[in-house]
């Protein structure tokens, strides 16, 4: 078997027996859900180092998700980032778009509804900002006949109706939220409600390194996968390790699980890229790190975009799955200790990236993944030498066809 | 004002049952949240729970959902609704409890947040989004502030989680009574039966039944079972709410509160 399932370079790091990464993480729930979320850790616990469901999940990764995923040399993006002395970066994607489903999404759904069953609970509920997560979620359920009850703000129902679409056709039942914008936000807390009510029935497959613990490290350890790849391919590749990791950053699950492989190699510079929205200097974007400050939200303490209320404010982005305004406790603790570094960019920067990969590559990213390749055209122009830059490509981009269409006439219109 | 405890010991000193209603502070409006409050105490109120608005109230079903949405949409703080609380809180008999997510307090700072709202002459505080793990930051500063910070308990908390938080939770014990978001329901939640006999198992403090509760019938039973309070949220705020004028909303709003105490 060359695909292994859970990380096991991250089990002596965060977070702690509290679900604490530093000050942040933490378990800020109802008293209702404590003792669901204490079942879920020893359950989790016990499958780290069961055998027999490590086989079946990496089974389940090779033949059903299509692991392992490549590592793609993108020589023509390489090139057009091509330095006026000659020097030339060396950009790789880790190819997560091509899993079954379209995302990186999978990894984790795929794993929590494994557990799901060995918990013995028959009814899933979900979250989803993009839908790709609650794609993701409702492919596994059918894979397993599972009730599926799919959460999803009005607003992201309509600009990734494609996704809506798929969900239903595999049987899961997708509930419109109206509250606040519409949006992942407000899906999730949708999403815990739901769980509070019928915890004793249902198992909640969180989509992102969100929430109260043990769902950061559950779904870290979930996409563990992609980083532990990427290394063996770039072994294989040049017998060495990358020197960029790059992955946008909305929960940042895709991003956690590219660099929780790499946290211990001080010298890998880990880049994640927020949505700017219309601007950080605007009210109108996502970057929660580059802009927020600590708080609680769905459980767990992380960076937070919320006013001088301490509510929480609404979050915006062109990109349903970064349409969000708290992210992972793991990357406040990455961002604050310094092991990480995190950027923005705009609505506008990041459908040039989208329109970029295209016609250089023929890859069409999603715009969440956009996001961290229009980083590139910061990024590039300050780097010396020819550096091995791995770009997690975490989802493809059918489903923000239209969106980008839309985008790119009103901008005509302008 | 007397504190939470000794509002309890009076009720039990009488061989009562108290009787909790809980409003969301600024919805309709300010003024009427300050009328309300007044209805309440005087149609037999004994301790009244004010909601500070928030802008993702994961615990509460769409009745408040809604009505803090709107108080937040007609721009209400904090200090709006402590300045309530201030002033209308000195004509009442009934101590008022704040209800409060934990964000807005983890953002203030809890010392601040204790201050102020102490300062306005609240006597307690309940946090529906934090377990007593996290709970625990709050109790001690609280004390020294003349708050009880009241905790919960669930249908799902196992004996052992029971004890510890009818150990640390001051004033009363919330018990939930259903696994679920605050909200009118047709019935009482049967658990509650073999709950409250659980935990006066392990301690003497009051134990008071929310979540649920709408009908004059539901506190009946909670009262027979054996419980030393009833609390009703959704089922006041609706009437305010739904109301076709500010006087009939607060006349509805009596009306149902005197139909409860009747019950109990």
């Amino acid at each position: 078997m060359t695909v292994s399932s859970v990380s096991a370079s991250s089990q002596f790091q965060y977070p702690d027996a509290k679900g604490r990464f530093g000050e942040f993480g933490g378990k800020y729930v109802p008293e209702t859900l404590i003792p669901a979320l204490s079942e879920l850790e020893q359950a989790y616990l016990g499958i780290r180092r069961d055998p027999k469901f490590q086989k079946q999940l990496a089974q389940l990764l090779q033949d059903y998700v299509g692991r392992p995923t490549p590592l793609y040399f993108a020589e023509r993006l390489s090139e057009y980032y091509a330095q006026p002395d000659g020097s030339t970066p060396q950009i790789y994607l880790k190819r997560e778009d091509l899993n079954h489903t379209g995302a990186h999404k999978i990894n984790n759904a795929i794993a929590q509804v494994l557990l799901a069953c060995k918990m013995g609970k028959k009814r899933i509920i979900a979250e989803t900002g993009a839908g790709q997560h609650g794609v993701a979620t409702a492919t596994v359920c059918a894979c397993f006949g599972l009730e599926c009850v799919i959460y999803m703000g009005v607003q992201d129902m309509e600009r990734q109706a494609l996704n809506v679409f798929r969900m239903r056709l595999m049987g899961a039942k997708v509930e419109p939220v109206e509250a606040g914008n519409g949006t992942l936000k407000d899906a999730t807390s949708q999403s815990i409600r739901d769980w509070v009510t019928n915890v004793e029935t249902t198992h909640y497959i969180l989509g992102s390194v969100a929430g109260p613990h043990p769902y950061p490290m559950m779904v870290r350890d979930f996409h563990g996968v992609i980083g532990e790849e990427t290394r063996r391919q770039c072994q294989q590749r040049w017998g060495g390790v990358p020197d960029i990791l790059l992955a946008c950053v909305g929960g940042g699950s895709n991003a956690m699980g590219l660099f929780s492989e790499f946290v211990s190699d001080p010298a890998i510079r880990l880049i994640g890229v927020e949505a700017g929205g219309e601007g950080i200097d605007s009210p109108k974007h996502a970057a929660t790190l580059t802009r927020g400050t600590p708080g609680v939200l769905h459980g767990a303490m992380s960076y937070l975009l919320q006013d001088d209320q301490g509510q929480v404010t609404e979050a915006h982005s062109i990109s349903a799955g970064l349409d969000y305004p708290g992210v992972g406790p793991e990357h406040s603790y990455l961002k604050d200790s310094g092991r990480a570094e995190y950027y923005s960019v705009t609505d506008a920067e990041a459908v040039a990236a989208f329109q970029r990969l295209s016609r250089l590559e023929g890859i069409i990213p999603a715009l969440e993944t956009a996001h961290a390749f229009a980083y590139l055209e910061t990024l590039c122009p300050q780097l010396q030498g020819s550096p091995k830059i791995v770009i997690n490509c975490s989802g493809r981009g059918d489903k923000d066809v239209q969106t980008v269409a839309t985008y790119l006439e009103q901008q005509e219109k302008q | 004002m007397t504190t939470v405890s000794q509002c309890f010991q009076n009720l039990r000193d009488n061989g009562k049952c108290a009787l909790i209603p809980f409003l969301t502070a600024g919805d309709p409006d300010l003024d009427t949240t300050a009328q309300a409050l007044k209805r309440l105490d005087r149609a037999g109120a004994d301790l009244i729970e004010l909601g500070v608005p928030y802008s993702d109230p994961l615990a509460d079903g769409p009745v408040i959902q809604d009505a803090a949405t709107r108080a937040l949409k007609r721009g209400v703080k904090l200090g709006n609704v402590l300045e309530v609380a201030e002033t209308v809180g000195k004509e009442l008999q009934a101590p008022i409890v704040l209800f409060s997510y934990y964000n807005p307090i983890h953002y203030q700072g809890i010392d601040a947040f204790l201050t102020r709202i102490s300062q306005a002459g609240v006597k307690g505080l309940v946090i529906p989004d934090i377990p007593l793990e996290e709970a625990e930051q709050v109790l001690n500063p609280a004390k020294e502030h003349g708050i009880e910070v009241t905790l919960l308990v669930a249908p799902t908390s196992p004996k052992e989680r029971i004890t510890a938080i009818a150990q640390k939770s001051q004033g009363f014990i919330y018990l939930v009574s259903v696994t679920g978001v605050t909200g009118t329901r047709t019935e009482v939640g049967t658990r509650v039966k073999e709950l409250l006999p659980l935990i006066r198992s392990v301690t003497d403090k009051p134990v008071c039944v929310g979540f649920g509760v709408s009908q004059p019938e539901h506190a009946q039973q909670i009262k027979q079972w054996g419980a030393d309070g009833v609390i009703a949220g959704s089922a006041f705020v609706r009437r305010l709410a739904e109301a076709d004028s500010q006087q009939a909303g607060l006349q509805e709003l009596e009306t149902f509160c005197r139909s409860l105490k009747a019950a109990i």
